[in-house]
């Protein structure tokens, strides 16, 4: 919608806008989930299994329910629901056996923290070890033992997963393209190779909240820190059967989620433990150490990939095989694979294709979303990959790369047809190709190596993504009008963080033709006032909630119109606004001020017309399609947002020791919405992907005991840490996107990690396979090659 | 116990149990939440408060260790409802996405520029590198302090292609 208006023409659209929540956050007033008290609220902890793998023989929590302040004590023995989003496998509390380090067994409702955590190490619980599952691969073995023996009988969303019961598969995604039979024969050189990575963690600096208030008769209210308030709502009323409507999910501010908010979390345990404490409200807030083990992290993912290539440069043919390891419960996971699955060769086109995804139950924590819904795991692969392939047959990597780049008239994996609007990821890759001085050192870099000693190395990696969401995707926007004129915003998409109220406040703005003062946006979700959004995920809010929001604005202004052409006796058609009043456009001083009819609009007499002004604008993307079970083929993206990492790195070729200098980061983001937004979310997403590329990820012990659930031993990137970094927007207007515009909140942290991989490989000849990649890495690397 | 604490120019007298850190005393016994807790074990900076002077995590910092101290915490930093240079700057350079770090991260920046008016890019580096942001990758917040100080050069942004 309104995609080829001209920049000029616009007044806030693509322009610099200050965050419409900043006041509220630089002054500490931002009131988050854990800054909340409620009247006779009750604060819980749980006791967690020291076990990736074991039998529950039995649980006393005699000493635990004596110890005064204590209300009440939960375990797995009393409650019999399983929650998930689309396949259902996952207790509230662990039954009978755990299936993962840190999986909750019990839980404790007390009158303080200190109090629930005494009788939280008042609890007894016997266990029988039993050997765990810890290697995806492995576990397809037949006679690998089954992490869920019952997931036959579990429930899924049975048009779009096949989890294979008897197995340890929870998900096989298949996709099929072409003859890749014939593709191999026709290729010149086939080459094959398997890359990896581990389990990571989301990290938002705030860590799960949620407050569970179970009063009789079923009716909840939920306080959290989730990023998708009606998929809180709904999960929980299908696993508890409780109608929707004696739910209420309210979210305050939120810090930070990353995916891992996404979904449903710790709500339905501080339910529970409120429904046994007598309604009382009670509070389960994680601990860092929690975040890692007890909520979900990334999957870690195997990649083996075999591509047939020919003399030429042209990819004829891949065959991928994902095993992605989703730890303990898949309920997310499975989505992760069939996202990734239909876009697993990144975005080349390759004619002949065959792509087998595998999400594998494995006894350790479980994946979810996160931040590039797979992308960022497997462009290591395909990255690292197309590399390598270069590399073989003696070609520039990133004129290897234009050669297969999807481009107008390409074909994607599913069958999709790329059209001019879809996106240019060759602009975006020339454009971070010029940025960092692609294929040659400046001057400056060469006195740099002679200085240092220190080799330096570049690359050109492309990405692309598109939101990974059900077809029938929907969202809201709600407007509405105050006495004076001014507008409060019910957006039903959550602001995480990603400043997606400021830019959707821009679009209503612009559309209101009303200074942006006069609107403001409710930060609060809330699913009994607002409309309906589904998740804040997958880089979906811009299209959606932006085309919402702009129908909710025609709205709004109809509704004005139609009362003003009363007073004015005219015809609607004739009226125009300043974002004041409403004018005849042939005759402006006939006019009424919005304030005048906002609430209703009164004669002189007395006698009234009109009455609340409320726009409402509700968007469903269309045309999209579920995927063919057994060939992947189909229509599963709103849009496709392309992108381009130039990476400069220096290593030391004697000791691996290495720096990322700079990067270039180019997104073809359809139109800037917002240039501050914008480039907030590329650095942020280029810093995360570097964290993720560099020292991130999950360590366990051979018992499957998570060794590293701290900040000290599981480092994150800090303001000492970051290297230059360019941002750069390519704007290719998508037909159906708000003024044009495409989500660019995930993009910016995939394929960073393969550009550091393929900028060390350059420098220095490491051949990596292994992601982080951490400076001893590239010493064996290193080692390896002499 | 009994302890007197001055937190942004006004006096505490309160009674706290022994094991109590400053960061929930500060919470929970005196309604200011703005600071946060995100790790609970001196890793990521969310709690940090100006403690005599110096910033300390707050999480660390036994409450009675505050005993007849003075103590800055973000709620001090906007006078009379208008936001400081820093806050603003915070505001101006979207040196914000989630907040959750924000407080903290204010603090820092605050006992920086008290010792050090013209803080360089890695003064000021080092200054924030206790506090954790996993929203911004912290370019707008180094540029948000040099904006303060008169040093940043050019306004960084989104370049178009």
């Amino acid at each position: 919608m309104f995609e080829n208006v001209k920049k000029d023409e616009l007044k806030y659209v693509g322009k610099k806008v200050e965050r419409l929540d900043a006041d509220e956050k630089v002054t500490g007033s931002a009131l988050y989930t854990g800054d909340l008290v409620l009247p006779g609220m009750l604060y819980a902890k749980v006791k967690r299994s020291p076990y990736a793998r074991a039998k529950i023989v039995r649980i006393n929590t005699k000493k635990a329910e004596a110890l005064p302040g204590v209300h009440c004590v939960l375990t797995g023995a009393e409650l019999n629901y399983r929650v998930g989003l689309y396949l259902v496998d996952k207790y509230v509390l662990a039954k009978d056996v755990v299936r993962h380090f840190g999986e909750a067994v019990a839980a404790v409702a007390a009158e303080t923290p200190v109090i629930a955590q005494k009788a939280v190490d008042l609890i007894e619980v016997e266990y029988e070890e039993l050997e765990p599952v810890l290697d995806c691969v492995k576990a397809l073995d037949k006679n690998a033992p089954l992490v869920h023996p019952d997931l036959g009988t579990y429930e899924y969303v049975q048009a779009v997963f096949t989890p294979v019961p008897g197995t340890n598969i929870a998900n096989h995604t298949k996709l099929r393209k072409g003859d890749i039979e014939k593709g191999f024969k026709e290729a010149d050189f086939v080459f094959e190779r398997t890359y990896k990575n581990p389990n990571v963690q989301h990290v938002p600096m705030e860590t799960h909240v949620a407050i569970g208030q179970w009063l009789p008769n079923d009716k909840i209210n939920i306080w959290t820190s989730a990023q998708s308030p009606f998929t809180v709502r709904n999960l929980f009323a299908y696993s508890f059967k409780i109608p929707r409507n004696n739910i209420r999910v309210i979210v305050p501010y939120i810090g930070g989620g990353f995916g891992g908010k996404a979904g449903i979390g710790l709500e339905p345990l501080a339910c529970c433990l409120s429904r046994k404490a007598g309604g009382r409200p009670v509070k389960l807030q994680a601990t860092r150490e929690e975040e890692f083990s007890l909520l979900p992290c990334r999957s870690a993912l195997v990649y083996k990939i075999k591509t047939g290539v020919k003399k030429d440069g042209k990819i004829v043919a891949q065959q991928m095989t994902m095993y992605w390891d989703s730890g303990a419960y898949a309920d997310y996971a499975v989505n992760v694979t069939r996202a990734s699955g239909y876009s697993g060769a990144g975005p080349y086109e390759i004619p002949n294709a065959w792509l087998d995804a595998y999400t594998i139950y494995t006894n350790k924590p479980f994946g979810t979303a996160y931040r590039g819904f797979g992308h960022v795991e497997f462009s290591w692969g395909i990255e690292r990959n197309m590399d390598y392939v270069a590399k073989q047959i003696n070609m520039d990597p990133l004129k290897f790369r234009i050669i297969n780049a999807l481009k107008p008239g390409s074909i994607t994996l599913t069958g999709e047809h790329i059209t001019e609007n879809t996106g240019n990821v060759v602009k975006c890759m020339e454009a971070v190709a010029e940025k960092i001085n692609y294929g040659k050192l400046t001057a400056e870099e060469k006195q740099y190596e002679k200085r240092t000693g220190m080799k330096i190395g570049k690359s050109v990696v492309a990405l692309h993504k598109a939101p990974a969401m059900p077809p029938f995707t929907a969202t809201s926007v709600i407007l509405k009008m105050n006495e004076d004129g001014t507008v409060i915003a019910n957006i039903a998409l959550s602001e995480i963080g990603q400043g997606a109220y400021t830019a959707l406040a821009q679009i209503i703005a612009e559309q209101l033709k009303f200074p942006i003062e006069k609107v403001r946006v409710s930060i609060d979700s809330d699913t009994d006032k607002e409309g309906y959004d589904w998740q804040t995920v997958a880089s979906k809010g811009l299209i959606l909630s932006g085309n919402a929001a702009i129908l909710a604005a025609q709205d709004l202004l109809k509704k004005a119109y139609n009362v003003a052409a009363q007073i004015l006796r005219a015809n609607p058609v004739d009226l125009d606004n300043d974002g004041e009043k409403i004018f005849l456009k042939h005759h402006k001083d006939k006019c009424v001020y919005f304030s005048q009819i906002a609430v209703g609009y009164s004669y002189p007499d007395g006698n009234g017309i009109g009455g609340p002004l409320i726009g409402v604008g509700v968007y469903c993307a269309q045309g999209l399609t579920n995927l063919n079970k057994e060939t992947g083929q189909g229509l599963p993206a709103l849009d496709w947002t392309y992108g381009a990492h130039g990476v400069v790195v220096a290593v030391n070729s004697y000791t691996g020791e290495f720096e990322v200098l700079k990067i270039a980061s180019a997104f073809d983001v359809g139109r800037v919405i917002n240039p501050q937004c914008v480039r907030g979310q590329v650095v942020g997403g280029v810093v995360q992907g570097l964290g993720t590329a560099m020292c991130e990820g999950y360590i366990y012990d051979g018992k499957g005991k998570l060794l590293n659930p701290s900040f000290t031993d599981n480092k994150i990137f800090t303001s000492l840490d970051v290297p230059e970094i360019i941002g750069i927007a390519v704007e290719t207007p998508q037909i159906d996107g708000a003024y044009g515009a495409r989500g660019v909140g995930e993009h910016p942290m995939i394929a960073v990690c393969g550009g550091v991989g393929n900028a060390i490989e350059n420098a220095c000849g490491a051949d990596l396979t292994y992601m982080p990649i951490r400076q001893e890495d590239v010493w064996r690397a290193l080692q390896k090659k002499k | 116990m009994l302890i007197k604490v001055n937190i942004n120019g006004k006096d505490y007298e309160k009674d706290v149990a022994p094991y109590k850190n400053l960061l929930y005393f500060l919470r929970e016994d005196c309604g200011l939440t703005g600071t946060k807790e995100g790790c609970g074990a001196g890793e990521c900076g969310a709690c940090t408060v100006i403690m005599n002077g110096k910033t300390v995590n707050s999480c660390l910092v036994l409450a009675v260790e505050a005993n007849g101290a003075k103590i800055e915490t973000i709620e001090g930093e906007a006078v009379n409802g208008k936001l400081s240079k820093i806050q603003e700057a915070f505001k101006k350079h979207h040196a914000v996405q989630c907040g959750f770090c924000t407080p903290g991260m204010i603090m820092s920046v605050k006992a920086l520029l008290r010792k050090n008016k013209k803080p360089k890019e890695e003064e000021i580096k080092e200054a924030i590198d206790g506090n954790l942001c996993r929203c911004t990758g912290y370019k707008q917040i180094i540029e948000a302090v040099q904006d303060i100080t008169g040093q940043l050069k050019k306004e960084e942004e989104i370049i178009y292609v």
